[in-house]
């Protein structure tokens, strides 16, 4: 493979520079190691961006080709028509997240501090439900939540979906092709990207300083408040992005588990770009939701402050 | 033949004009050195003085700025690490985590093509008694058995100069005793030159025959341990390695082979010979075991003696084998003075009077300075 | 009164057991439905129990082939990603060079890009150079994808390494070459394996990018898609089962060898 060749000449051929010219020894090694990756980046990654940019301000079609001919209309067609779908999307995905962080905080914490040996345990439980395919288990939640199904049936006996019905989260009594069911599977989904971040930073923790919390009159609570939940910020924070991001531009829940009425950005542009093959509007609506995640994260970021992300 | 034998008996390592500069920075200043074959030297100074760059130049982990370095009569100035006759035992030892004990050893045999290495490594391991671990993994020896596996790693490949690299800084203070003394051994059987950089000047003193303080990228002070600590040449040394009493003094005449000196309104006298200080100025430094303590009242002092009056104790340790006293003299300095515990004055407490005298020849003479250089280099050792 | 304050003492482990429960309940009934014998084309509703799917797992027209694609290209893009991103992850953990940030940015915008609207500009791309989409563009995508994740497993190793092993390394006399196939590689191994799984479990999975780029050419995730339109046999959930329960086994195996390992050293 080209790419391994690569890697080890540009090892030995550091070391050869080395010894005749000890000065200068090897400067352009870091740059033979990172071009080829940088290259695969830059080609597959920031070009078609760029190219999805132009395309966006293109009109035509698919037999007569395509122009440039900054149509900026595309977009304010696309927003006009298509600004429900965003809403869902991060309406929906902001909630996944919430719930994410509500279900998989304590599970976290479970994990760093009470689990004791049976910590790896846990961790495989946390990371083995990835080696079946997303989309059969996601499948599996048709099963699930089926109308007549257990789970649903108890939820009725419970008048749960009456509370749901009521915050228009169900419909019907049922719970499929609701939007509850949306958030259902994006929290589901997306749950192992909440939960080991913030395990990663709970536990570097030194459990020290729980004790040394309680011995300066510190009670559970206000040491969870004051120095556990503190230290654990920059996990919430990488949780919280791994959640939202990926939620928002999903579209095979919105697509499985909801209804037309639950449409996310994701099942538009995949609609335009595979079915209606309207490439300008589907390359606009993409760089719509780029855009407003870009947006989004960054202010998210400056306000939580933190540090490399990479 | 390998090149490493080729390149002749004599390990004498050479530095000539060699210095180290990153940037702005300099962390070596141009420096001539010999150190002679089968010497056990040590280069002694406090952080950042420059004395590991000076080590990983020898090695040949670090390029020099200006100046070579010669291994007998072979400049290896341009040879990368893995071509020069030196091996290192590093700071926290460096150990191969994924290796065991006995591929470690053996590392350096094997690329450098010997085809059977088990004997020659199970024996290496024996001598430093760690023949039974040789199958374990490093992190599952203590500190004290990876430090001996990090020296038997070395000496295996039987160097012209093994470069130690702080090598007993993690171990507790106990184990650093024993393996100062263990290593002072393998250097006299082996009688390789070993170059060892530490910046306690106890471990310098017990194991080297010379010993170059460095101070801010220059050699303060080259010599034996007695050299250095009964004759300092610099205030840096004089307070780096031991503790010293200095005092401002003017030459006010000579005789008899003696600089008479006034320190403070008292008239003191030191061997000329034993100055270092040329003009009319010097700072005039004594030892604190070097000097006596008399309680002022029935004070009899022979004439011959350097006397001090009129100083009161301020504080006295008693430490076991000596007592030490802190005494405030007339003009605001404090002495510091260690007293052995054979006839215990009891009048000896805080408080008292007394007069401090010591046998002129005990004095050394330095060129006035910073009277306070090096103290706070050699407190950073507790760390 | 004990029962209460037992409750509280344990609260949070069975919240926390619970969250499992909600994580792994779909891979509990992803293998119930593997031995259902589903009453028309959808496999959701329980109808009886039967061994068939189990019998014939490739009793179903394009299935495993579709899985023979998905290792396929899972495997091919884990070899290249894995080796262009180590390549990254050693030149920033080791070098200085210039446009530190920007080459940060770059690494980090596919991990925080959305997977739609990357699929969806890459499939522009191939649309606009007219190159036909299908087995290669699935590669080059899913090696695009999967490259910073390799860099983040890669570099966080290679950050942990003590750079004075390679120099005891080159002390005892080994070439650079030795230094890097005896010491760096053995070193780093831990990160690039864990990089190279995470890459294959990301590439195998991966269907909302594969759908823009894929054309004719249809991975497992591609089949399961298409099948829940058409109608799911339970094959799907035989072959979801089965990758379940052999990457647990392989988890296990080695925790336990793990473990083992510890004891003889103790």
């Amino acid at each position: 493979m080209s790419a391994l060749g690569t890697l080890g000449a540009g090892t030995t051929g550091g070391a050869d520079t080395k010894v005749t010219e000890p000065k200068r020894r090897g400067r352009w090694v870091p740059y033979a190691l990172l071009a080829p990756g940088l290259l695969w980046l830059v080609v597959f990654f920031a070009i078609p961006m760029v190219v999805q940019g132009s395309t966006s301000l293109q009109t035509g079609n698919l037999t007569k080709g395509y122009d440039l001919t900054w149509h900026w209309a595309t977009y304010w067609d696309a927003l006009d028509q298509y600004y429900p779908q965003f809403l869902r999307s991060f309406g929906y995905a902001a909630a996944a997240t919430v719930m994410c962080l509500v279900i998989g905080y304590p599970l976290a914490y479970a994990i760093a501090f009470k689990a004791g040996k049976w910590r790896g345990m846990w961790l495989v439980l946390v990371i083995a439900p990835f080696f079946t395919s997303f989309l059969v288990r996601t499948l599996a939640w048709k099963t699930i939540l089926a109308d007549n199904g257990i789970v649903v049936d108890v939820l009725n006996k419970l008048h749960f979906t009456n509370v749901t019905a009521f915050l228009g989260l169900t419909q019907d009594d049922r719970v499929l092709a609701t939007p509850l069911a949306v958030i259902c599977g994006l929290t589901y989904n997306f749950l192992p990207f909440m939960v080991l971040p913030l395990y990663a930073c709970l536990e570097r923790i030194d459990p020290r300083l729980h004790e040394a919390a309680g011995d300066l009159y510190a009670s559970p609570r206000t040491t969870f408040a004051k120095v556990t939940f503190p230290l654990s910020l920059p996990g919430v924070v990488s949780g919280t992005l791994l959640t939202f991001i990926p939620a928002s531009g999903d579209y095979v829940n919105a697509q499985w588990l909801g209804s037309p009425d639950t449409g996310m950005a994701g099942n538009v542009i995949q609609t335009q770009f595979l079915r209606v093959l309207d490439y300008p509007t589907a390359a606009a609506l993409s760089f719509i939701l780029m855009l407003l995640i870009v947006l989004m994260v960054t202010a998210y970021i400056r306000k939580a402050g933190t540090e490399d992300l990479v | 033949m390998t090149e490493q034998q080729r390149a002749g008996a004599s390990g004498d390592v050479s530095l000539a004009g060699l210095s180290k500069h990153y940037g702005d920075f300099t962390a070596v200043r141009p420096m001539d050195l010999t150190i002679p074959a089968g010497s056990f030297f040590a280069l002694l100074g406090a952080s950042g003085c420059g004395k590991t760059t000076t080590l990983r130049m020898i090695a040949g982990l670090e390029q020099p700025s200006t100046g070579s370095v010669s291994i007998g009569d072979r400049d290896v100035t341009g040879l990368p690490p893995y071509k020069r006759p030196v091996n290192t035992v590093f700071q926290n030892y460096a150990l191969f985590p994924h290796l065991s004990v006995a591929d470690n050893v053996g590392f350096g045999l094997r690329r450098r093509g010997v085809k059977d290495t088990r004997k020659q490594v199970q024996d290496m391991l024996d001598l430093v008694e760690l023949g039974h671990l040789a199958k374990r993994k490093p992190t599952q020896l203590s500190g004290g058995q990876q430090q001996r596996v990090a020296v038997a790693r070395a000496l295996i490949n039987t160097p012209q100069v093994l470069l130690l690299d702080e090598p007993l800084g993690a171990l507790d203070l106990k184990l650093r005793r024993q393996m100062q003394l263990e290593l002072k051994r393998i250097q006299t059987d082996v009688g390789i030159t070993f170059v060892h950089v530490t910046h306690d000047q106890e471990e310098a003193m017990t194991m080297a025959d010379t010993i170059a303080v460095m101070n801010g990228g220059r050699i303060e002070q080259l010599g034996s341990p007695v050299e250095l600590y009964e004759a300092p040449r610099t205030t840096f040394v004089a307070n780096f390695l031991g503790q010293s009493n200095l005092v401002e003094a003017k030459v006010t005449g000579r005789a008899d082979g003696d600089l008479l000196l006034d320190a403070q309104g008292n008239r003191l006298a030191l061997p000329a010979a034993r100055s270092a200080a040329d003009g009319d100025h010097l700072v005039m430094g004594i030892r604190p075991e070097k000097i006596t303590i008399t309680y002022a009242a029935d004070a009899k002092i022979a004439d011959n003696r350097n006397r001090l009056d009129g100083g009161v104790i301020v504080d006295a340790a008693f430490i076991g084998v000596s007592t030490q006293y802190v005494v405030r003299m007339p003009w605001g300095q404090e002495f510091t003075v260690f007293e052995q515990n054979m006839e215990r004055d009891p009048r000896l407490v805080p408080g008292a009077t007394v007069i401090l005298h010591w046998n002129p020849t005990h004095g050394f003479g330095l060129e006035s300075g910073d009277l306070t250089a090096g103290i706070a280099e050699a407190s950073e050792d507790a760390a | 009164m004990a029962v209460v304050n037992w409750l509280r003492r344990n609260v949070i482990v069975l919240f926390g057991l619970l969250a499992l429960g909600y994580m792994t309940l779909p891979n509990i009934v992803v293998l119930m439905f593997s031995f259902n014998d589903p009453n028309g084309r959808f496999n959701y509703t329980w109808n009886g129990f039967t061994l068939d799917a189990w019998e014939q797992p490739c009793g179903v027209a394009g299935i495993c082939d579709s899985v023979a694609v998905s290792m396929k290209i899972a495997v091919l893009s884990t070899l290249v990603a894995t080796a262009l991103g180590t390549a990254i992850a050693f030149a920033l953990g080791r070098y200085r060079f210039r446009a530190r940030g920007a080459i940060n940015t770059l690494l980090f915008l596919p991990m925080s890009m959305p997977e739609v609207v990357m699929g969806a500009s890459l499939g522009t791309l191939f649309l606009n150079m007219r190159i036909n989409t299908g087995f290669v563009t699935i590669l080059i995508a899913h090696i695009m994808f999967c490259l910073s994740f390799v860099v983040v497993a890669v570099k966080a190793r290679v950050l942990g390494m003590d750079p004075k092993l390679e120099e005891a390394a080159q002390d005892l006399y080994a070439s650079p070459t030795q230094v890097f196939l005896r010491v760096t590689l053995p070193l780093a191994a831990p990160g690039i394996g864990a990089g190279a799984m995470l890459a294959f479990a990301l590439s195998f999975d991966d269907f909302v990018i594969t759908n823009f780029t894929s054309g004719n050419t249809v991975t497992f995730p591609m089949f399961v898609y298409g099948a829940a339109q058409r109608g799911t046999p339970p094959q799907i959930n035989v072959i979801g089962s089965a990758m379940f329960v052999i990457a647990v086994l392989i988890v296990m195996i080695g925790q336990i060898r793990a473990s083992r390992r510890a004891k003889q050293r103790a």
